[in-house]
């Protein structure tokens, strides 16, 4: 648990396009990391080559290292099955299965790690609810589609759904941006909660967001990172000019 | 702000754009009107034709209806110069050898749509797509030919022995190896329906959101586990429809099923004795038809399949409906 997540001269390409460029970046563990940059600056690629999840796209590919507590995640042996298992990640667009209950949305992960023991599910969902701060909104109908629930409710319940497995990190892109602000509001609470326990890097577009719930901000213009600093230092003295345009609002 | 009003009245009078609110003014009414009375008409024109159909075969079918009442649905008697008619063995071989080829379409067709729509690398996917909904394109009496000259010994001399040797204690492979019969009308049917299954399949599976696959893959799926999990559930109702699509064609398959089923009214567990279909039967001894119970008997026999067609179609309906409800839901 020492060291979190080290990323060291990542760079990731969608066919001939290369989208990210010599990244070297360091997550502290049990904190929380905002992502900010324009639209196409590569912040979602990031985290999606933290979990091995920027491979999937036909055409993708990545190359330098990514370390979750010194292990190489692109290490040769390294199977990315296992890799997501212990990053959790949680997107834009809420995705519960809409075929499954809510139970059983929570426990999907649970059953592909192999867990069958029926009171073990029953007690990991009811945490992961409680930790997802839905548990008292849907306690009683827990064998109803997970479709039934409102935008935010169903974003908690894809949070919920990627803690159930206990990950030790929760990758978030943009999880707000598809959300009213009440909900919004619901989400960061969360996330100020879950900070305690887990390491959690966050993809946003909302620069107010990024200085509420994070500790650190990363700034990424154009597949480069720009900037990486403790929140306050990044929004009040940015060290670099571009940054300082962007968190200004002159660009953007 | 008067003004502007006032600019704005103008303005309207000037592009003399008309400002009435009673209908009837506007040539757009009658478009309207005349739009909705084809539209209505070509709709009535099939629900006559179909109630057409239902009405005229009830009515060529009366000889027979009286002669056999409910009776002609149990009897596996079929002896034109007795004249007695009996439908069930028809009924059954329809039924079974459309089974049999749903049996074998099922996997393999909605495996093909599996592979195609997720695991086969891009390049492939095209040509292989065009390659198996060609198979639709080869007319139906190509594949009967097929069936008499390749299919048919293949069985007879290979497949039927070995299977009666591996599994031979089990009455569904026993008697002699004629190739053609139940399993080689089978064999064709599922040939002749899989790339329906396919064609459809396919389309329902590329229409499962990018976002439900990655779901499953973030919380450390397997590919296979992924598309159990994610895209097999959610795209389900489409698939059943796709599957019953298929087993639509089967059931009224006519050529094909004819030239290799055997022909012969029985009912018999084996795979490899021969059998005959309610369609198949009608296409044979229709011309043959001489008396006037002979050719009620053959209609009733049409009649028959169209309720049967009808039954399982509406069944296929139920069914797509029950299961596709979850799914409406999140849809939106």
């Amino acid at each position: 648990m020492a060291d979190g997540i080290r990323i060291t001269r990542l760079n990731a390409w969608f066919g001939p396009r290369q989208v990210l460029r010599d990244i070297d970046l360091a997550v502290v563990p049990r904190s929380v990391t905002a992502i900010i940059g324009p639209s196409g600056c590569g912040k979602s690629t990031c985290v999606r080559c933290i979990n091995r999840m920027h491979e999937v796209v036909p055409g993708a590919r990545v190359a330098g290292r990514v370390e979750l507590n010194g292990e190489d995640l692109y290490a040769p042996g390294a199977d990315p099955v296992e890799v997501r298992r212990r990053i959790g990640m949680v997107f834009q667009k809420p995705n519960p299965f809409p075929t499954m209950s809510i139970f059983d949305n929570v426990a999907a992960g649970l059953r592909l790690a192999g867990v069958r023991n029926r009171a073990a599910l029953h007690e990991a969902v009811e945490r992961a609810l409680h930790h997802a701060a839905l548990w008292d909104e849907v306690k009683d109908e827990l064998g109803k589609s997970g479709a039934g629930l409102s935008g935010g409710q169903q974003q908690r319940l894809c949070i919920a759904r990627a803690l159930a497995v206990e990950p030790e990190v929760l990758l978030m892109d943009e999880p707000c941006s598809a959300l009213d602000p009440i909900a919004t509001a619901k989400i960061e609470e969360l996330i100020m909660e879950l900070r305690k326990e887990l390491t959690i890097v966050i993809v946003t577009h909302n620069m107010q967001q990024a200085a509420r719930v994070s500790e650190w901000t990363a700034y990424f213009l154009l597949g480069e990172l720009i900037e990486f600093g403790p929140t306050r230092g990044l929004f009040t003295s940015p060290r670099d000019s571009r940054t300082e345009d962007y968190v200004t609002g002159r660009f953007g | 702000m008067l003004k502007s009003e006032l600019a704005g009245a103008s303005t309207a009078e000037r592009l003399s754009v008309p400002r009435s609110l009673v209908p009837g003014r506007r040539r757009g009414v009658w478009g309207d009107r005349l739009y909705q009375a084809a539209v209505r008409a070509a709709v009535l024109v099939f629900v006559v034709v179909v109630l057409g159909i239902a009405a005229l075969l009830v009515y060529a079918a009366r000889p027979a209806l009286a002669a056999f009442g409910w009776r002609f649905l149990v009897t596996a008697d079929w002896d034109p110069v007795a004249e007695h008619f009996g439908a069930l063995p028809f009924v059954y071989g329809t039924l079974a050898s459309a089974l049999l080829g749903m049996l074998i379409a099922v996997p393999l067709g909605v495996g093909t749509a599996i592979y195609l729509a997720e695991l086969a690398p891009f390049w492939i996917r095209p040509p292989v797509a065009f390659l198996v909904e060609l198979l639709a394109a080869i007319p139906s009496v190509v594949y009967g030919l097929w069936g008499i000259f390749v299919l048919a010994p293949l069985l007879r001399s290979w497949v039927q022995p070995g299977l009666a040797r591996g599994l031979g204690f089990l009455p569904l492979f026993q008697g002699t190896p004629y190739g053609v019969g139940m399993l080689a009308a089978g064999i064709i049917l599922a040939i002749m329906v899989v790339p329906f299954i396919v064609a459809v399949s396919r389309e329902v599976l590329l229409a499962v959101p990018t976002q439900q696959r990655e779901a499953a893959l973030a919380l450390g799926a397997t590919r296979w586990e992924t598309t159990r999990l994610a895209v097999l559930r959610y795209a389900r109702s489409g698939l059943l429809g796709a599957i019953l699509l298929g087993l639509g064609r089967a059931l009224g398959e006519t050529m094909a099923v004819t030239m290799v089923i055997g022909n012969r009214p029985e009912i018999a567990l084996s795979l490899f004795a021969p059998g005959y279909t309610m369609a198949s039967v009608i296409a044979n001894e229709f011309t043959e038809a001489t008396s006037d119970l002979y050719l009620a008997a053959l209609i009733e026999i049409g009649l028959l399949l169209f309720v049967v067609t009808v039954a399982v179609n509406a069944l296929a309906r139920l069914l797509v409906w029950s299961v596709g409800g979850a799914v409406k839901e999140v849809r939106e």
